[in-house]
């Protein structure tokens, strides 16, 4: 579904991503793992059109790398962002309606967010809310919501654990589970490696910018050392 | 009291026209962090239209009203697709400078190809007559700028808050970037805000042609450096900040005036920025400004 090949990113004269490969099958849940500064976000930046990059994206076998952030996003790739940037000043429904924004399909529209409600009881509580005083964890469950919202077929999360309390990286990653068990093809990326590899089919491992190792997800999770080895965890 | 009442009608007809000029500068400069002092000129621009269109024959108010408020829209997006796109992801220094360039550039024009002179436009005379409220006599205008904006103002707040792309608007002002992960496109969204600061323009280009009944090349730079202290006054971006601070800004004009002896009035200008100046050593974010929080990380 998502064919990434020699991307580079560099800002000035520093190489964010070096020549990075990635490949993404329909339905398959990849985890890109690297501590930080390793380069994830400017990968998926690269992948979205965020960023400035060289290299090929091919999403769909249909080559993105020419197209705007918004462009890509309408064909179905979706990104949720790393620090969850919910429109703190808008309420939670109104982050939702936001989501949406590509669609036109208004019955469609209201069944999705009745779906996301269920599946985030918490919002639905919460939605004439300003979604600025939600909490970490519950804002990380509107910034999913909101990417879903659009009905992406790939959906990248950046550091979905990042900043909270171990009970919520759990049931975060619970609700990525249900979302891989619906066929949505994800990309996590993650610095939180074990919690990511338990979920995931396959992973990437990034450090200094370069892709250094690619595996299941089931191999690197029985033997910690090749991740270490690798990233130098 | 007859005059007392007077005072404050036209205290609040300037803060109102004031409020809908920085409401302008102020939804571009929410999400764009630009300074469009050309916003003058899409008045000016605007102004001319209408003793253009009188000329040609539409001599009646209503068909000049549309003139005006058409034209507003018109020129702020082509301004900003013509001037501001290019230079969109510049240092904010470089728009404020484009911005000064399509000021200068346009009055320069108006004044080589119509006049250096001002241009009689009469045809809103009807809408500035004296009415009598009770037993006060007021100017018809500046109940109609009252209204007006009020209505203006109710409209644009509506639109913010329930439609899709005036969501988009308020959610740029925060994180651009995050909007366009939604898929909508910048393009649009700025060009929107754009339009809407454009039709404020025009309308307040009804309220100064009705007021002056003459339009000249720099008919609209002095009201735009008001609209900007109302903006700081009020604390710049925020949209509730450019109301107030046009309508204190209004009244503190006119308060400032009435207290003033008649040879002193010259000194208006002066005591309206010392007050603004002193407010802003107490509250330097403006009155309703926030200090603004960067993300950890921008993408």
């Amino acid at each position: 579904m998502l064919v990434v090949e020699g991307l580079t990113v560099r800002y000035g004269p520093i190489v964010a991503v070096r020549a990075a490969s990635i490949r993404i099958a329909a339905g398959e849940m990849v985890a890109l793992i690297g501590p930080n500064g390793a380069g994830k976000t400017s990968l998926i930046g690269g992948v979205m059109g965020l960023v400035g990059a060289t290299g090929r994206v091919a999403f769909d076998g249909r080559d993105v790398a020419r197209l705007s952030t918004e462009d890509r996003v309408r064909l179905g790739m979706t990104v949720t962002p790393e620090g969850r940037r919910v429109f703190a000043g808008l309420t939670v429904g109104e982050n939702l309606r936001l989501g949406a924004a590509i669609r036109a399909d208004r019955r469609g529209v209201a069944d999705d967010t009745e779906r996301y409600l269920t599946m985030f009881p918490v919002l639905k509580e919460r939605l004439g809310q300003l979604a600025g005083t939600l909490s970490g964890g519950e804002q990380q469950m509107l910034a999913i919501a909101r990417s879903l919202m659009s009905r992406p077929r790939l959906l990248i999360l950046d550091e979905p654990s990042l900043g909270l309390a171990p009970r919520i990286v759990a049931r975060i990653f619970a609700h990525v589970a249900e979302l891989k068990a619906t066929g949505l093809t994800l990309l996590v990326v993650e610095q939180n490696i074990m919690q990511a590899l338990a979920v995931a089919d396959r992973a990437y491992m990034i450090a200094s910018g370069e892709i250094r190792h690619e595996g299941p997800a089931a191999a690197l999770r029985a033997d910690p050392h090749l991740v270490d080895m690798y990233i130098g965890g | 009291m007859d005059y007392l009442v007077q005072q404050i009608v036209n205290a609040l007809a300037f803060g109102a026209e004031y409020a809908l000029l920085a409401l302008g500068l102020a939804l571009v400069f929410s999400i764009m962090g630009l300074v469009n002092f050309a916003h003058g000129e899409i008045i000016a621009i605007a102004g001319y239209a209408v003793f253009f269109a009188v000329g040609l024959g539409l001599g009646s108010p209503i068909a000049a009203v549309l003139v005006a408020v058409a034209m507003g829209p018109i020129v702020a997006v082509a301004f900003e697709r013509v001037a501001f796109r290019p230079v969109r992801n510049a240092p904010p220094t470089t728009g404020l400078l484009t911005a000064f360039g399509v000021s200068i550039v346009v009055q320069n024009l108006l004044t080589l190809f119509v006049s250096p002179r001002p241009r009689a436009v009469s045809v809103f005379g009807p809408l500035n007559q004296t009415v009598f409220v009770g037993p006060y006599a007021i100017s018809s205008l500046q109940v109609i700028e009252l209204a007006v904006t009020l209505v203006a103002i109710a409209g644009l707040v509506v639109f913010l808050n329930r439609s899709l792309l005036g969501l988009a608007i308020r959610a740029a002002a925060r994180d651009f970037a995050t909007v366009r992960l939604m898929g909508i496109r910048a393009n649009r969204v700025i060009a929107t805000a754009f339009a809407l600061s454009g039709l404020l323009a025009g309308i307040v280009t009804v309220f100064m042609l009705a007021r002056r009944g003459s339009v000249e090349p720099d008919f609209g730079a002095a009201p735009v450096i008001k609209a900007f202290v109302a903006c700081v006054l009020g604390g710049f971006g925020s949209l509730a900040g450019a109301a107030v601070g046009g309508l204190m800004l209004g009244i503190l004009d006119v308060a400032i005036l009435v207290a003033l002896p008649q040879k002193y009035g010259g000194l208006r200008d002066a005591i309206t920025f010392l007050i603004v100046g002193g407010v802003l050593v107490w509250r330097p974010q403006g009155l309703l400004g926030r200090t603004v929080e960067l993300g950890d990380k921008e993408i």
